[in-house]
């Protein structure tokens, strides 16, 4: 198929029944059916939305395998057009991660495996998860995509390696819960966290950023909902209700990123070779500890050059 | 302890924000109450602001037609607290039933004439529980809470009793937010203005009984709980050590109040430490 440069995007800000995968998967089948009512190309799931969040020790029992029947009935329903799911992925070991799988045109196309689980406060991933160990952009017939799973975002690296990637759409499934409030707000503090986070980093790494939360209740705690479609300038295209089930779709058009980059080249004027060499520094003291740290500054140094330029394999060179 | 209100007042403003409170509460109600396959909830009237509070965002939640509320006095249950629970029902027409509970603890007690207030206060509570748990099977309705969270952190509430429920809208609230929705959703002013009371007994007030008021307690409990400020930054902020101490003593002591019983461990999976399910399990 060929790269549209006008398309649409749809998030299905929906309510999954814990626990109970094929509820879920009829859930999704009647998204789908309503997106396609609203012209989408791709449609954005939250977060786990195929199982539902508090899974505790119901993870190995919803799992799904990539080659599973789960999974192929979500290629089904991605036929002619594009899906991301949140699913519990079962590996051939026997490992579960917390994944979203991007499905164009009835094929798999990516899995990004969730790398930061929150494990605090009211969360307990890293009890139940493995943790994903790359964060990689990928090519679609719609654009270059990162995929980032809703704590990956909170660590601004995570959005800055699938910008570099040269990812010109992100999008983030998420099951955020509502917690915090403030008086005179119509939103709940985490909600009014998200939306400011969201704002800038679409609009510092100038992409389109597809914020998929779910709502509903699980044991008392409550998801805000609030997805949204944010350009490249942080405009928001649409916006969903917060605290209740919906679907937004917003239209877009290439343009808007060519505008932005144009008038902003931050992504083409970023220095790969200096954040690489500090980063390597800062690992090295922490690895060594500070009292080895001038000895070996210099062949870190030496050696992230080289490293730096196999990772980039001339593909990024910079301007000057 | 009038001083430490003085000396704290405007070191802990909480936030009440009562539109989306009550925006997340009914939201709440609905999906919770549904999920379970139930349509109603039960829920226990004292004339008090909280379990008016519990059962008007039900009303509102569910359609009052799926609030039963029933009122259960005892004989020495002062008749304010009646007018008070009749004018809720009032307020937001939803069903009522009035159910003596007299009779079945004066029986009881007859065995034991030499029983305390506190056993006496306790036993009414737990007797009303259990109408409130039958009726939730006679009327297929979940059992609504109505404690709120400084009387869960404190403790002060009767187990099994007035703390037992299926869902508690307001167990996150502190009482002077309990106070700030409740005027905001139309509980009747009289309810919201007059003293506390659990009126287990003639003249008894929840503040008199603890020894402190709810403002000054709560703007405690805020800091020590939500803000987690330790003992030193509390004494600096002007709380009195000697109440600091006592409400941080409250809190460890009713502990056991909070938590399912103690399960000796046996199997591989004990229940509840490494046999972990939500209680949403497949809904």
């Amino acid at each position: 198929m060929a790269r549209p440069f006008q398309f649409t995007i749809a998030v299905a800000q929906i309510n999954p029944r814990l626990g109970d995968v094929e509820a879920n998967l009829d859930l999704y089948g009647q998204q789908m059916r309503e997106a396609r009512g609203l012209g989408a190309d791709l449609v954005v799931f939250p977060e786990l939305s195929l199982s539902g969040y508090f899974l505790k020790d119901m993870v190995s029992t919803v799992a799904v395998r990539l080659d599973s029947a789960e999974v192929t009935q979500l290629k089904r329903l991605s036929r002619g057009r594009s899906l991301v799911a949140g699913i519990v992925e079962e590996t051939d070991d026997f490992t579960f991660y917390n994944s979203a799988v991007y499905f164009e045109d009835g094929n798999l196309l990516h899995v990004h495996r969730k790398v930061y689980l929150p494990t605090y406060g009211l969360f307990d991933e890293g009890r139940y998860f493995a943790r994903g160990d790359r964060i990689r952009a990928f090519d679609t017939r719609l654009g270059r995509s990162g995929m980032l799973i809703c704590e990956d975002m909170w660590h601004p690296s995570s959005v800055y390696l699938a910008a570099l990637d040269r990812a010109l759409f992100v999008y983030c499934p998420s099951t955020s819960p509502l917690r915090g409030i403030s008086d005179d707000q119509e939103k709940d503090n985490n909600a009014r966290y998200w939306e400011m986070i969201n704002s800038m980093y679409a609009q510092t790494f100038s992409i389109f950023l597809v914020h998929a939360n779910r709502v509903g209740f699980e044991d008392g705690v409550g998801f805000w909902g609030g997805s949204e479609i944010l350009d490249p300038s942080g405009n928001r295209l649409a916006k969903a209700k917060y605290y209740e089930a919906d679907l937004i779709a917003a239209e877009i058009n290439l343009k808007a990123a060519r505008r932005q980059r144009v008038a902003s080249p931050l992504l083409r004027d970023e220095d790969i070779d200096l954040t690489i060499n500090e980063l390597l520094r800062i690992r090295g003291r922490e690895v060594d500890g500070e009292s080895r740290q001038a000895k070996s500054a210099a062949a870190i140094t030496r050696k992230s050059r080289t490293a730096a330029r196999a990772m980039r394999g001339g593909r990024r060179r910079r301007a000057t | 302890m009038s001083s430490a209100n003085a000396v704290a007042s405007g070191h802990a403003c909480i936030p009440t924000n009562p539109p989306l409170v009550r925006r997340i509460l009914t939201s709440f109600i609905a999906n919770e109450v549904r999920k379970v396959g139930v349509e109603r909830v039960v829920v226990g009237l004292s004339g008090g602001v909280d379990s008016a509070v519990s059962a008007m965002l039900a009303a509102e939640a569910l359609g009052p037609e799926n609030v039963l509320a029933i009122e259960m006095p005892y004989r020495t249950s002062s008749a304010e607290s009646l007018e008070h629970a009749d004018a809720v029902v009032a307020a937001c027409g939803i069903h009522c039933e009035k159910i003596e509970i007299t009779a079945q603890v004066d029986a009881y007690f007859a065995r034991f004439p030499d029983a305390d207030r506190t056993r006496r206060g306790n036993k009414m509570a737990r007797e009303r529980m259990t109408i409130l748990y039958d009726h939730s099977a006679r009327w297929r309705a979940l059992v609504l809470g109505t404690s709120n969270k400084t009387e869960l952190l404190l403790g002060y509430g009767t187990l099994h009793g007035d703390m037992a429920s299926a869902i508690n809208p307001i167990g996150d609230l502190y009482k002077t937010q309990v106070w700030a929705l409740a005027t905001h959703i139309g509980v009747p002013p009289q309810i919201v203005q007059k003293q506390p009371s659990a009126d287990l007994w003639k003249g008894q007030t929840d503040e008199d009984e603890l020894g402190f008021g709810y403002r000054e307690v709560d703007e405690l409990l805020y800091l020590m709980v939500d803000q987690r400020h330790s003992t030193a930054e509390l004494a600096a902020a002007g709380f009195p050590e000697a109440f600091v101490k006592r409400v941080t003593e409250m809190v460890r002591g009713s502990q056991f109040k909070r938590r399912l019983p103690v399960i000796a461990k046996i199997s591989n999976r004990t229940i509840d430490r490494d046999f972990r399910y939500a209680r949403d399990w497949g809904r």
